[in-house]
């Protein structure tokens, strides 16, 4: 599952429905959405690689996660004229998919041998991660605006079933966003 | 089989969510609205994914000092603004998450 799908937070939910017994069409199902916000992230790619062929866009489109995202979509925001960011995206992607295998494997083969391992809390290095990814987005109204936005909605929609309430919070979170920086500045300039 | 047919369909789902829009990418003009409205994705979806991580437990919100994913999101908060620096900030941040369940 790791080697084809390669999407973490859908495959942990995955196992856990599996394990509750759900159909598979409801893990399918949940799995797609769960991952939609990648949806949003190949269209913030798509300034960047629109120049690109389509082996690299298969490519870059399989190892697409919210790590590689962020790093590549900073490289390809900084200001230089490099024609060869993509080779940098294309690493980060190789990386992540690479240690991604290793612990896995490693999951696999020590993980019964060690007691109550997922008790240990290793999950919260995704939390500290994502908290440290986006904070350095914090720098005008309209930001905070939506992080406030999108993390209030996430708790009052938490118990809408199948992580939808991830998508109705994100989805708040940037129209408000939006809204803001169109009231603030008149005529709404996009920010690189 | 059944293994193998969620694995096809995770896949599928997947790939068919992050590859259709690169594909199109050199024909497709998107509107500025759309454009303007992606700088705010990535904050609002990881905020989205984050903050009921660290502040529900169970069924509940836990708003207490003994839940260890609050101080260590807090720490994590903190040492972010301080630093500026990824790495240091999610090994730090963990180190006081993990202190943190160590203690209580």
């Amino acid at each position: 599952m790791s080697a084809c799908v390669f999407a973490g937070s859908s495959q942990f939910i995955a196992l856990g429905l599996l394990g509750a017994g759900s159909p598979l069409g409801i893990i399918v199902l949940t799995t797609w959405v769960v991952n939609l916000r990648h949806l949003l992230y190949s269209v913030g790619l798509v300034p960047h690689l629109k120049t690109q062929n389509q082996i690299w866009k298969v490519a870059l489109g399989f190892w697409l996660t919210d790590e590689t995202f962020m790093v590549a979509i900073q490289r390809y925001r900084q200001p230089d004229a490099s024609p060869y960011k993509h080779w940098f995206h294309l690493g980060s992607a190789i990386a992540m998919y690479s240690s991604w295998q290793l612990s896995t494997l490693l999951g696999l083969t020590l993980g019964q041998t060690l007691p109550n391992a997922a008790a240990w809390g290793l999950d919260f290095a995704m939390v500290a991660t994502f908290i440290g990814m986006t904070l350095p987005y914090l720098t005008n109204r309209p930001m905070v605006a939506t992080v406030v936005v999108s993390g209030a909605m996430a708790l009052l929609a938490r118990s809408l079933p199948h992580q939808l309430g991830l998508m109705v919070a994100a989805i708040a979170g940037i129209i408000t966003g939006v809204l803001v920086e169109n009231r603030t500045e008149p005529g709404g300039q996009t920010h690189g | 089989m059944a293994e193998f047919q969620l694995i096809t369909g995770m896949v599928l789902v997947t790939f068919l969510v992050r590859y259709p829009l690169l594909a199109v990418s050199g024909r497709v003009k998107l509107p500025p609205r759309l454009l303007q409205a992606l700088n705010y994705v990535p904050p609002a979806v990881l905020t989205a994914i984050v903050v009921p991580i660290v502040l529900v437990e169970g069924d509940h919100l836990w708003l207490g000092l003994g839940n260890p994913r609050l101080v260590g999101a807090i720490a994590t908060v903190g040492i972010s603004l301080w630093k500026k620096n990824l790495l240091l900030t999610i090994v730090a941040g963990m180190g006081v998450f993990l202190l943190w369940k160590a203690m209580f």
